[in-house]
């Protein structure tokens, strides 16, 4: 009875419970409550997971109304996988928060902040859930309005500003996509993404649809800060509470690639738009401009956060560049690194917040030499470091792998050397962080600190292994990674 | 097809309506007045939604006694949902120019750029 509820649920648990934290007003409570509805997502989105996989695609009729009228929660391959990995984050995260929103938000506002995480954590699911466009567009604003809350407790005050700025180009991002869905309802009338792939391809030359299509894309660029448009996100990871940065950098640009795939492959049917607009050569052009432009900047940041962010704007072009590739080979690096980026990038971020919480510091003259007096962290921030590059053994690799392999099955030996760059500038960039961590003399903070409290090494821990896991076996993900792409793709033509 | 400018004149306003708003967001140094520039923008898409839905002739969609011309309900649906992300995206970025204002003392960009280079 339960399990057939249970699309619904990953949304309206957290949903609820958001407000009951707020009327408890207790940061204990609110944190016992977070920690049971993010770990009830984790095993709600496995158990779809594998009930998509014996099944085939979920669909659910929200209220009872039957699609393409009400609105439908479609969970196909793609949408299970993206949901385990942003739940698999909110759970492991919530763990590692505690200790860490301790130290660094003052008491009387912790509530707030687990109330704020389960709003966004309800966004992200509800963006991978649903099946219709424009309630795409209401999860989409209720994750952006909750991290915009969330990046601006920071102690710093700039972590305003990052905020302030956050939401004049989230708010422009999200305007211009119901831009493109209202323009879109103009020529179909229909909302659900289904209906909408079987009414759209007939219309493809339609200035209109041409219009919607340029909005929707620009709008969600906007928010997985694509290069050019991705000038808010370092300074919202910056400057945002540590275990903030680490949910932020692990799912928020992800669900943003998640939701530029469903529009391009499932309502606008991928080829046929890449045939019919050039979007996908203008997307391959912006990922590889991501990936060596932010790499080169992250190089000469002296801030490791930053640093951190980003690699994290290099890292959003690899994902551009699978999806534009056009091909299932592609589709699936793009997806697979949906999920090994959300794990190497929450494990480093995670490693310098076990820093900030010892020394309360993220620069590197500050933290110089954290490697002896916190062994655990600094071999964490290695193992993702290494991820990062794509050394063979990490999730790194498998992406890496996955994205050559495509390119080479192209011929396109161009993006294949970026992506080879890409590596090597991300060497130089994690090469610096090891030779930080081991190889300078502490800094003053640092000799007196020691290693970080367990409740923060444990998840860290665990999303070391998940990076070596999956990286020495990765057949697991990348397989599910390609029967996603393959689903998303259609019957071969 | 008789007056094709005014035929199509709620997409005009639209788009006036529209680039001004996104024209404020860009210019203008001041947070508030950003912030409306914004609001100005989220409107437009508002009308532009609800122009689409209007059938000409077409009263409001309750049901009566005899076939009526009706305008579709959904558009307008569709953008209740889309004033109340706006009202909370408002109130929430007022929100933050208050505690801005507080930190920098100040709600001018520029201003704010000259003092973000120190640390607080």
């Amino acid at each position: 009875m339960i399990s057939q509820h249970l699309p619904v649920l990953q949304v309206v648990l957290p949903l609820i419970s958001a407000p009951i934290c707020l009327i408890i007003r207790s940061g204990k409570v609110a944190w016992a409550i977070a920690v049971m509805v993010t770990w009830a997502a984790l095993a709600g989105a496995l158990m779809l997971l594998a009930e998509v996989l014996r099944t085939g695609p979920i669909s659910y009729a929200l209220g009872g109304w039957p699609a393409p009228w009400g609105i439908e929660y479609r969970i196909d391959l793609l949408s299970a996988f993206v949901l385990v990995t942003v739940s698999a984050i909110g759970a492991i995260v919530i763990v590692f928060a505690r200790a860490s929103v301790a130290r660094e938000i003052p008491s009387d506002r912790v509530y707030l902040f687990y109330v704020m995480y389960l709003l966004y954590f309800t966004g992200l699911l509800g963006i991978a859930v649903t099946g219709d466009a424009f309630n795409l567009f209401v999860f989409l604003e209720i994750a952006s309005l909750s991290s915009y809350v969330l990046i601006s407790l920071g102690k710093d005050r700039r972590a305003l500003t990052a905020s302030f700025r956050y939401l004049i180009m989230g708010t422009i991002g999200a305007t211009f996509y119901i831009i493109g869905v209202g323009l879109m309802y103009m020529m179909t009338g229909t909302l659900n993404m289904a209906d909408l792939a079987s009414r759209l391809p007939g219309m493809l030359h339609l200035r209109t649809i041409e219009m919607a299509l340029a909005f929707i894309t620009v709008g969600l660029s906007l928010k997985l800060a694509l290069v050019p448009l991705h000038f808010w996100l370092p300074n919202a990871y910056t400057y945002a509470p540590s275990a903030v940065s680490v949910f932020l950098a692990a799912t928020s640009t992800k669900i943003a690639v998640y939701a530029l795939i469903r529009t391009l492959y499932t309502v606008f049917g991928g080829a046929a738009v890449f045939a019919a607009m050039p979007i996908d050569e203008m997307l391959l052009g912006f990922g590889m401009l991501a990936m060596i432009a932010a790499s080169v900047v992250a190089i000469f940041q002296d801030d490791v956060k930053r640093l951190l962010a980003y690699s994290s704007v290099s890292q959003v072009g690899y994902m551009v560049l699978g999806l534009s590739l056009g091909t299932a080979e592609g589709l699936s690096g793009s997806i697979v690194h949906i999920f090994n980026h959300a794990m190497m990038k929450a494990l480093l971020f995670m490693a310098i917040g076990c820093v900030v919480y010892r020394v309360g510091a993220v620069r590197f003259h500050e933290i110089a030499g954290f490697g002896r007096r916190m062994p655990i962290t600094a071999a964490a921030m290695l193992i993702g470091g290494l991820s990062l590059i794509g050394a063979p053994l990490t999730v790194g690799f498998v992406t890496k792998w996955m994205l050559l392999e495509a390119a080479f099955a192209k011929g396109w030996w161009p993006v294949m050397a970026v992506i080879v760059t890409s590596g090597l500038l991300a060497l130089i960039y994690v090469w610096r962080l090891v030779e930080l961590a081991y190889f300078r003399a502490p800094a003053p903070a640092v000799q007196v600190v020691g290693e970080a409290p367990l409740g923060m090494l444990a998840p860290l821990l665990v999303l070391a292994a998940i990076n070596l896991v999956f990286g020495i076996d990765g057949t697991m993900t990348s397989g599910l990674a390609l029967d996603a792409a393959r689903a998303l793709m259609g019957p071969a033509p | 097809m008789t007056a094709p400018l005014f035929s199509l004149f709620n997409y005009w306003l639209v788009v006036v309506l529209m680039m001004i708003g996104f024209y404020v967001v860009i210019a203008q140094g001041n947070l508030v007045k950003k912030l409306f520039g914004l609001n100005i923008f989220q409107v437009s898409v508002f009308v532009l939604y609800i122009s689409m839905g209007k059938v000409e002739g077409g009263t409001a969609p309750i049901i009566t006694t005899g076939d009526r011309l009706y305008t579709n309900p959904l558009p307008s649906v569709l953008i209740l949902t889309a004033i109340v992300v706006g009202v909370a995206t408002l109130s929430l970025g007022l929100a933050l120019v208050v505690r801005i204002r507080d930190a920098f003392g100040t709600i001018e960009e520029d201003e704010i750029e000259a003092q973000e280079g120190e640390p607080t």
